[in-house]
């Protein structure tokens, strides 16, 4: 970093800029912005799974790429498994898995390979950040031609072992995921099972686990028994870091989370935005009904969270059960525009209006912050709920349209326009890959407080 | 009212986790980095708002039998040391329960060898009995020059050897470890599968993790796979003095003052001269440590973690002003300042809360500078030097001033560079009166000067 030779002692300093939008300051030269990249990591990182099929390493590829997406890390997930699907179009039977299938092993090298050139054009070419290579690679020999592929281009390899022998759990994630599948649209449920497990058997007597001892000077984890037990080995670095702090905060016990903005406050009815007023008369209304629905529910075990602001607290002490305010909660800043209308910030702010729309996700109020720090300043509370079991969050607007975009995978784009009414109870319960969302208008009134990304910019 | 209590300690800013109390039981031979690891450990809990205290067994035998002879002591078949060892154990054991019952501790971090799985048993029924969680940590490690650094980091400092030489100390401690070592049963991956542990191999390098069982033990978990013992350095430093400190007045986003900028030039020089290897510099997004930085001429990060506490409807004002226009305010805060919440702005218990990922990746990182701000500095300073909540606010920081951290032993030394630029002072003691219905002129007492 400070290299002696390159030393100067700089006479005049930097002019700094402050960048309108998302309120950097930035040095420039001649008005000319000099960018510095600010990042987590250097070289780009290839996450690689290994283990037999239905050990969840497609379940632990979404889900750890929708992660790194939403903490602003670029990632892309690559499955070998799609592009044999592509390459053959039919799928026939377990035979094309039999290790003794040249023609099967052919295609699935090719597969391989092919799945590595666009991991390749990803990391080097289109700036990914971190690339997960979504495959059994149950031998030492595929593992090592991928390292030797890392090594060439510049890649740290990280790898993310799922072990498991529990065959209720196995027999579950066929049923949730294999069923399914492209591979298998024309068959009924016992035949599915009956093929892949004969599947699952053509990869065992091959199967070369990550070794302690021969394995030594890779970096990894190996889980096992879906989270009991991790052994975890060499993490290099930060983003390793927090990929294995992730993994080993992830479950897979059925649970809902519930998400609820507050009950309509008296700053909503006004049109004002932030603010810390009160529920009016139908916010209060509407607390009654959550509870009312949360008891119908009849949810086991429920936790509550709520901001430390007082509309979501007044809606939660309605319910009648514990609850724990989390600061981090609390709505987006709006700075120098907290509980003015959107016409009073047209009026005495026209520019940052106009910025905002530009980029609302990356636009920070003049004093305030933006949905990208609300990101960050969340994924504490993400990481919990990941933890936890059976969840209701009640929160705000530009929160809610946060969190969701992490359960719901979108892109940091469509996220500051998510619609999240009012008066209004999403249930979201995993599944599969994804997540089932219920929507549950509980009938009460409310302003509508959605502003769509405007038409002409 | 509902004002007031919100900004009062009845409730935390942070979300409670702990129900059940919890007994993290440290395992393993002698100079393995149990005592380092407790000692780290706890500070760390503490700093983050979990209420910790560390029993350190070795403390209790001290007490126990006040000099200390040779290896001996630590023969398996000296029975007379035995019943010692095991009573000390058995009052260490007492000592957390009162500090879970009586002290509301959340977390008794039991420093000892534990090294038999009879210890183990004991500890585990103890524990069960009074519904506590157990959570074993156990360092391995096989490497003899990493034990013998150990050994000469913190053993010969010890009061057992304080009567003899490096030789001496090292002798003695070699045969002490295999006293132990022929009944040293590991924590096993079968037999112990129900319990909850992380076995650390060989200082970090590998790690195994079974059972955690709540967000605390994930807490721990992620700590202690965050830490490293190579040596470094740790620079902290605010930025230049600016417009706004010349003026008396909190909070902003003002540039430096001339003087300021005189700063941020010596401290390029001060760096240069350390001759520190591939630093890295961290700023917050605030135009004063961004412009100090600048005068480093190499790359820096940007943290808005590091951005100065927020004061609310109080930024940009002088004391005199918020003591005029809020005395009440400026009362409450001199009360408590650690959990004092400016209106519509943070408290220094929010600060730490923030700070608390630049702490973990200052753990990951080797040579640092941080450029940051004072209230940052004093929540950055008292993890690092272990200060409680109510001395925190009052940590001195003064402008123009680099600290140099090197952790050491099992704290941290400090070396305080004044770079020979003048600057304002803005450190405010808490003044004798902090009564709400005080007069102005108590109030403002201890405001430093400004123009």
């Amino acid at each position: 970093m400070l290299d002696n030779d390159e030393f100067m002692l700089e006479t005049s300093p930097r002019e700094l800029t402050q960048n309108p939008l998302r309120k950097i300051w930035m040095p420039c030269k001649n008005g000319h912005i000099a960018q510095r990249r600010v990042c987590m990591t250097n070289c780009p990182t290839l996450i690689v799974t290994v283990g037999l099929p239905a050990r969840g390493k497609t379940y632990i590829s979404k889900k750890l790429t929708r992660y790194l997406n939403w903490i602003g890390v670029p990632t892309r997930e690559f499955n070998v498994g799609q592009y044999r699907r592509e390459c053959l179009k039919i799928y026939k039977s377990f035979e094309f898995f039999r290790p003794d299938n040249e023609e099967g092993l052919k295609i699935r090298r090719q597969c391989a390979l092919a799945a590595l050139n666009d991991v390749r054009q990803y990391l080097s070419v289109e700036g990914g950040q971190v690339a997960v290579f979504d495959a059994t690679n149950t031998t030492r020999e595929r593992r090592g031609t991928i390292i030797k592929f890392a090594e060439q281009n510049g890649f740290k390899v990280f790898f993310v072992e799922s072990v498991c022998e529990d065959p209720d759990v196995i027999a579950q994630n066929i049923v949730q995921v294999k069923l399914d599948s492209p591979d298998y649209t024309h068959c009924n449920t016992e035949e599915v099972i009956e093929d892949f497990m004969k599947r699952i058997k053509c990869y065992e007597s091959s199967y070369q686990p990550l070794d302690e001892v021969l394995d030594r000077d890779l970096s990894y984890i190996k889980i096992m028994d879906v989270g009991c037990r991790y052994l975890v080995n060499r993490v290099l670095d930060h983003i390793q870091s927090r990929i294995v702090y992730y993994l080993m905060n992830i479950h897979i016990t059925p649970r809902s989370i519930y998400l609820c903005r507050h009950g309509e406050s008296d700053l909503n009815i006004k049109g004002r935005i932030g603010g810390d007023s009160g529920l009016s008369a139908r916010g209060k209304e509407f607390a009654k009904s959550l509870r009312k629905f949360i008891q119908d529910q009849n949810i086991k075990d429920l936790k509550v969270w709520t901001s430390q602001m007082k509309r979501t607290i007044q809606t939660a002490e309605c319910l009648g059960v514990p609850y724990e305010q989390w600061k981090s909660l609390n709505e987006i800043d709006a700075g120098v525009c907290e509980e003015m209308m959107y016409e009073e910030i047209q009026e005495h702010y026209p520019l940052e209006f106009a910025l905002r729309d530009q980029d609302k996700y990356r636009y920070r109020y003049p004093k305030g912050e933006s949905y990208e720090d609300l990101v960050q300043r969340l994924e504490p509370v993400i990481m919990e709920l990941e933890r936890q079991e059976n969840i209701l969050v009640v929160c705000h607007q530009a929160v809610m349209r946060c969190l969701l975009a992490y359960f719901l995978d979108k892109t940091a784009d469509e996220l500051p326009y998510l619609k999240c009414p009012l008066h209004t109870v999403l249930k979201l319960t995993p599944m599969a890959y994804g997540c089932k969302v219920e929507s549950v208008y509980l009938g009460v009134d409310s302003v509508n407080t959605q502003r769509d990304r405007p038409e002409i910019m | 009212r509902e004002h007031w209590l919100r900004k009062a300690e009845l409730i935390s800013s942070v979300p409670q986790f702990c129900n059940s109390p919890t007994m993290i039981v440290m395992v393993g031979l002698p100079a393995r980095g149990k005592t380092y690891i407790s000692k780290k450990l706890t500070r760390y809990l503490n700093w983050i708002g979990v209420p910790t205290k560390m029993f350190n067994v070795g403390q209790y035998r001290r007490e126990a039998v006040k000099i200390y002879k040779n290896f001996e002591f630590f023969k398996p078949d000296n029975e007379e040391a035995m019943r010692i060892r095991k009573a000390c154990a058995a009052a260490a054991l007492k000592d957390v329960a009162a500090y879970f019952s009586k002290e509301q501790g959340q977390v008794a971090v039991f420093d000892a060898t534990n090294t038999t799985r009879e210890r183990r048993t004991v500890i585990l029924s103890y524990a069960k009995e009074r519904g506590y969680k157990v959570f074993f940590v156990e360092s391995i490690c096989d490497d003899p020059e990493i034990i013998a650094e150990n050994i000469k980091q913190v053993k010969f400092g010890s009061p057992d050897y304080v009567d003899r030489n490096v030789d001496e100390a090292m002798e003695d401690f070699v045969q002490r470890i295999d006293c132990y070592r022929a009944s040293y049963m590991p924590i096993d991956d079968e037999k112990d599968r129900k319990l909850s542990y992380i076995k650390i191999f060989d200082v970090g390098s590998r790690y195994l993790v079974n059972r955690v069982q709540d967000h605390i033990q994930s807490r721990i978990v992620y700590y202690l796979m965050n830490i490293h013992v190579t040596p470094r350095s740790i620079y902290l430093s605010r930025h230049g003095e600016s417009e706004l400190n010349l003026s008396g007045r909190i909070g902003g986003d003002s540039g430096l003052s001339p003087r300021g900028q005189k700063y941020a030039n010596a401290l390029a020089a001060f760096i240069h001269g350390q001759n520190i290897r591939e630093l890295k510099v961290w700023t917050s997004h605030m135009k004063r440590t961004i412009q100090t930085a600048e005068a480093l001429g190499v790359q820096y990060e940007q943290w808005k973690a590091l951005n100065e506490i927020d004061a609310g409807v109080c930024e940009e004002l002088t004391y005199e002003e918020i003591q005029q226009n809020l005395p009440q305010e400026f009362a409450l805060r001199d009360q408590d300042k650690y959990r004092y919440r400016y209106p519509k702005g943070e408290s220094y218990e929010d600060l730490v809360h923030r700070l608390e990922p630049v702490i973990m990746e200052l753990e990951r990182q080797e040579n640092v500078l941080v450029i940051c701000h004072q209230a940052v500095f004093r929540c950055l300073l008292a993890y690092f030097l272990d200060k409680p909540a109510d001395e925190l606010p009052y940590l001195r920081c003064p402008l123009h001033t680099v600290l140099k951290l090197t952790p050491i032993a099992y704290g941290c030394k400090v070396e305080s560079f004044f770079l020979n630029i003048e600057a304002v002072n803005t450190h405010r003691e808490r003044p004798v009166n902090v009564d709400v219905n005080r007069n102005p002129e108590d109030a403002l007492q201890t405001v430093p000067d400004h123009i």
